[in-house]
């Protein structure tokens, strides 16, 4: 056969649409998650086990829970989200699952904040469902409790998209567990900060609404910067793999 | 370094075959070619363009397959082959269904792919081959944990989309009998 008779295979041009594609990512992480349902009830775990703790260890007492409470929560609720960051990247690195995600045709940026968003709902929202039960636990009233909830509800995202980044770029390390805390600690303090602030306005009968707002302003500016920063440092570590 | 003054085209209707010792830097240089490693310097034109500028129309255009061909263990061959194929465009389930049959892995449409063995998962990823329209193919390794009646599939595979205008580049120990065949030698000083 010669070349002018061969039925000829042409350049695609069109692809499926980012939508599509975030949705086919999003899906297939809930979907492997879901086969593997321990690994989802680590985190709750360690988050129960931490707050419960707590008073066992420090002290019992009504007074010092309602102080300390809303801090012991979110502090718990951000070590546990950190403790699943590993597993954000880990296993499709290892199978492949990421070379074929980065040379897809759609903005990696847009298909990493899908798969934060999975993480996100895998381990941060239980977190937020949670939290009410465990609040009542440690003693917070009732408008404290629905401010805290509030507070993680704006600030777990945050935590999955800042640790999105440190996931990624510790990717291609063996032992990337120290240096992914050491990396992004750092950055969480903020929220830690302001989330817990919240609540101890709202204990104390202060407006909370200046403090929610800088909380939306955090999540807006992660939203928007993280998933460019963690593609980019998805792509060095395969580059380096 | 590993190569360099290397410098070579892909044509469409051709078979190439990059040889070359273990080490010599077969994968990286596929790697290179799908846009997976940045460590390099020169220039590598698609259709003409720079890929640098064009990611988004080279990624269109071309399939992958690597060592680590993308399969989850826990999904089975029908979900993976849906999540891998659903970004590139919109496929029917029945036509999955066809390629996973084509690799020989019918009745395990439904199963984890953990439970599977090696060359079976091999195929699953290669099932994508059956239903790829992209023109270009880079191919790591294809061969490896595939049975003797798989290999000879795969060749006449590899030649009927040479013969159908599309363009291969694949890496492989094992001997290739295909006619037009190109080979790209790594690891061998050129003659001067």
């Amino acid at each position: 056969m010669n070349a002018e008779t061969r039925p000829m295979i042409k350049p695609q041009v069109s692809a499926v649409s980012t939508v599509v594609a975030m949705k086919a990512v999003f899906n297939r992480d809930m979907k492997v998650a879901f086969r593997q349902r321990q690994d989802l009830l680590n985190p709750l775990l360690f988050f129960v086990m931490v707050v419960t703790l707590f008073p066992l260890g420090v002290s019992p007492e009504v007074s010092f829970l309602r102080e300390a409470g809303a801090g012991i929560l979110w502090v718990a609720a951000l070590l546990s989200v950190l403790l699943s960051l590993d597993h954000l990247f880990r296993h499709d690195f290892d199978d492949g699952t990421l070379e074929q995600l980065v040379l897809q045709p759609q903005p990696l940026f847009l298909l990493v904040l899908a798969k934060t968003l999975a993480h996100w709902v895998l381990t941060g929202l239980p977190l937020v469902l949670l939290a009410p039960v465990l609040g009542v636990m440690v003693h917070l009233d009732g408008n404290s409790i629905a401010v805290l909830c509030l507070t993680l509800l704006i600030g777990t995202p945050v935590l999955s998209l800042i640790g999105s980044i440190g996931a990624a770029l510790t990717l291609g390390l063996r032992s990337a567990g120290v240096l992914l805390s050491l990396l992004i600690i750092p950055l969480y303090i903020p929220v830690l900060i302001f989330g817990t602030g919240t609540v101890a306005a709202a204990t104390e009968g202060a407006p909370v609404g200046a403090y929610v707002a800088l909380m939306g302003a955090f999540l807006v500016l992660a939203i928007t910067l993280a998933p460019f920063a963690a593609a980019a440092a998805l792509k060095i570590s395969l580059s380096n793999s | 370094m590993l190569f360099r003054d290397l410098s070579f085209s892909i044509l469409p209707g051709t078979v190439t075959r990059v040889e070359g010792a273990n080490g010599t830097g077969k994968t990286t240089l596929l790697r290179i070619l799908a846009g997976l490693n940045d460590a390099w310097s020169g220039e590598l034109l698609w259709c003409g363009k720079s890929r640098t500028w064009h990611r988004e129309e080279f990624l269109r255009n071309v399939l992958y397959l690597g060592h680590r061909p993308g399969i989850k263990a826990l999904l089975t061959p029908m979900e993976n082959l849906r999540a891998l194929v659903a970004a590139r465009r919109p496929v029917a389930d029945s036509v999955l269904r066809q390629a996973l049959s084509g690799t020989g892995l019918d009745g395990f449409h439904d199963v984890p792919c953990r439970r599977l063995s090696a060359g079976q998962q091999r195929r699953v990823a290669l099932a994508r081959l059956l239903i790829a329209d992209e023109p270009l193919w880079l191919l790591d390794e294809v061969f490896t944990a595939i049975d003797i009646k798989g290999v000879s599939a795969i060749e006449a595979l590899l030649q009927q989309r040479a013969a159908e205008g599309g363009a291969v580049v694949v890496t492989t120990h094992h001997e290739l009998q295909l006619p037009e065949m190109r080979s790209i030698k790594l690891g061998e000083v050129a003659a001067q």
